[in-house]
């Protein structure tokens, strides 16, 4: 009889936030950040910060689009420098958000729960800093639905066979998918802010946005599957977006670039980015909003154990990207692999190595992991560290290519960078407004890890 | 409707009132709580096959998008290479299947527990925004067969609920 079946016991597991919490002082400490009109200096800087870059980035942008894309360092044959380089950074950043939310939910890894949501948030809004590059850098950015199949007056269409179009299907899919489980994660947590709002119209708006969302047991049952279900579409998806990033360079006959291993290489690359910046933005956040109960030393353990994992399969990728330039015997390939290492730009290669391959070794060392300040510094060398790994494939193998008589290197001009600063500015302000209106922590999720939350068997047999 | 403070008298009170042969009955929580499903017998769901189907039409049509661009509307004769390219089809087709089966698993969920819905006669008892909180209810509707005013109410107040209300529809 199915109503008999009995209940399965759950097996008793670490701790993972504070002890203490209870369903109530949960949802108030993560829903106060939001409805309290108390707003922390430290919100105003980041949120100033934030603004000040963005003011730059538009100026840039502005230049950019009057005077041409001229106005950067981009000369041939380096026609691809910064605005790449930070795109494949930012979709990288990106990854670590959806790889908490959706590969480790199906692992069942309950840590999780307390950082997902702003993982999450980072994910979207690095995939919007991301998106800017490849627009901006049309020269004609008001022409870009010409990327999309759509019946037109020309009758010309784009070339499905070039990976740049994939890159359009594959970019666009991930942010509408990140976005829907983000959305779909903060529903019940939306009805919450609703029914603890004292404001009518903050009530209203945050009740549209719940959609009426109640909490029964019906609907959570076929919310349990939704949330599933996204995650298993999830997953694949975020392995797929970094390996079509990786085809950009890979389908290319370039040395230092047309190479197989590139897709697990760049995915890899792209988790180990990506946990440093949730790290860079959960260190400072847990201690100024007082989340250490939630946010716990364990996750940042967590973190950097994941983060030393990709970290040294990065390093074995350069390894092996060395060893082929080497072994495979080809002329030009082995040349590509060479100027990288002694040529003009060999000073970012060797920081690139310091930063990435040897950097994240001290996290071996418990003491290491268990101090946020070094966490912090540490994620912060990952960051350039990253940066600088995609500067040196996409300009070093494009400034040195076949020809010689062609070869010209690239300088970086004030406007390169105040557009990568800029798009920085953008994370940055779409990041502290959404602590500000949203809640930070996944309050539903939360709830389910503490000990109340589990039923106990029979009890009250009537 | 009955209000509890925790989940497992609320689980007890919803296996009985199963056990007992009410069927018109819900629960609401603050979070999901399996063995709440268990005791309602809510395992099972269309919205997989819902997000198969989705799935499979969004990988056709990304495949038929592309056969019929590059062969039919618009073939470009590249060296004598096939028009039907089909191995530089499969990322575009991967990525139309994730799109459709994401966006069905989302509207297909909000169909399925008929959302947005602005207004439900639970929301007309006061305490019932802890739903959101800290507390769990457990209604059985009107409309149940075995549903008799006094009856249930007295049935409910048996599993010493913080409270038994009435909701006002």
């Amino acid at each position: 009889m199915a109503d008999d079946q009995q209940l399965l016991e759950k097996p008793a597991e670490h701790e993972i936030i504070a002890r203490g919490y209870t369903f109530d002082t949960v949802t108030d400490q993560i829903a106060s950040v939001v409805l309290k009109k108390h707003t922390p200096l430290f919100w105003f800087g980041g949120l100033g910060v934030g603004l000040a870059l963005l003011f730059g980035f538009l100026m840039a942008v502005s230049v950019l689009f009057a005077r041409g894309i001229g106005v950067w360092g981009e000369r041939t044959p380096v026609m691809w420098a910064f605005d790449i380089t930070n795109f494949v950074w930012w979709i990288g950043i990106g990854h670590a958000g959806t790889l908490i939310s959706a590969i480790l939910l199906l692992l069942n890894q309950r840590w999780r729960n307390s950082i997902n949501r702003f993982a999450e948030a980072m994910t979207l809004f690095a995939v919007a800093s991301a998106g800017m590059f490849p627009l901006i850098h049309l020269g004609r950015p008001w022409l870009a639905f010409w990327l999309f199949p759509y019946p037109n007056t020309m009758g010309i269409m784009p070339n499905f066979r070039s990976p740049l179009v994939w890159d359009v299907f594959a970019v666009s899919t991930y942010a509408t998918v990140s976005a829907l489980f983000w959305f779909v994660g903060l529903i019940p947590d939306l009805a919450t802010l609703r029914d603890r709002s004292p404001h009518r119209p903050v009530k209203f708006i945050y009740g549209v946005l719940a959609m009426g969302w109640r909490g029964s047991a019906r609907h959570w049952s076929v919310y349990e599957t939704a949330s599933l279900l996204l995650a298993g579409i999830a997953t694949p998806l975020v392995l797929s977006v970094h390996t079509v990033v990786s085809f950009d360079f890979t389908i290319a006959i370039l040395p230092g670039w047309h190479s197989t291993f590139f897709p697990p290489y760049f995915v890899a690359g792209a988790i180990y980015s990506g946990f440093a910046m949730v790290l860079a933005l959960a260190i400072p956040l847990r201690s100024v909003y007082k989340l250490e109960g939630l946010i716990t030393d364990r996750h940042l353990d967590n973190a950097a154990k994941v983060m030393l994992a990709t970290g040294l399969i990065v390093g074995y990728a350069y390894i092996m990207e060395a060893f082929a330039g080497w072994y495979g015997g080809n002329v030009y390939e082995g040349a590509a692999i060479w100027n990288r290492m002694t040529g003009p730009y060999k000073f970012q290669y060797w920081t690139l190595i310091t930063c990435n391959v040897v950097g994240p070794n001290v996290l071996w060392f418990k003491k290491v992991r268990s101090s946020p300040v070094l966490l912090f510094i540490s994620s912060m060398v990952v960051l350039v560290g990253m940066w600088l790994e995609r500067y040196v494939i996409i300009v070093t193998s494009l400034a040195q290519d076949f020809l010689t008589s062609s070869w010209r290197l690239f300088v970086p001009t004030r406007w390169d960078w105040m557009t990568y600063f800029g798009t920085i500015g953008l994370f940055l302000f779409l990041f502290f407004l959404f602590i500000r209106l949203l809640p930070m922590i996944s309050i539903f999720e939360v709830r389910t890890l503490l000990p109340q939350a589990l039923v106990k068997k029979g009890v009250a047999k009537h | 409707m009955a209000e509890f403070d925790n989940p497992s008298d609320l689980v007890a009170a919803t296996r009985a009132a199963r056990e007992k042969g009410y069927r018109k009955l819900d629960a609401y929580t603050p979070f999901p709580i399996e063995e709440l499903s268990d005791a309602l017998h809510l395992h099972k769901n269309k919205l997989p096959l819902m997000v198969l189907c989705g799935g499979i039409i969004g990988g056709l049509s990304g495949y038929m998008l592309q056969y019929f661009v590059t062969v039919l509307y618009f073939p470009i004769n590249i060296a004598g290479r096939p028009l039907h390219s089909w191995p530089s089809y499969i990322i575009i087709t991967f990525e139309m299947t994730i799109l459709f089966a994401a966006l069905t698993a989302v509207l297909g969920m909000l169909a399925l527990c008929g959302l947005p819905m602005p207004y439900h006669p639970t929301f007309n008892v006061p305490r019932f925004a802890m739903a959101s909180k800290d507390q769990f209810f457990l209604c059985i509707e009107a409309t149940d067969p075995l549903f008799d005013r006094d009856k249930t109410s007295s049935f409910l107040s048996a599993f010493e609920p913080r409270e038994v209300s009435e909701v006002a529809h």
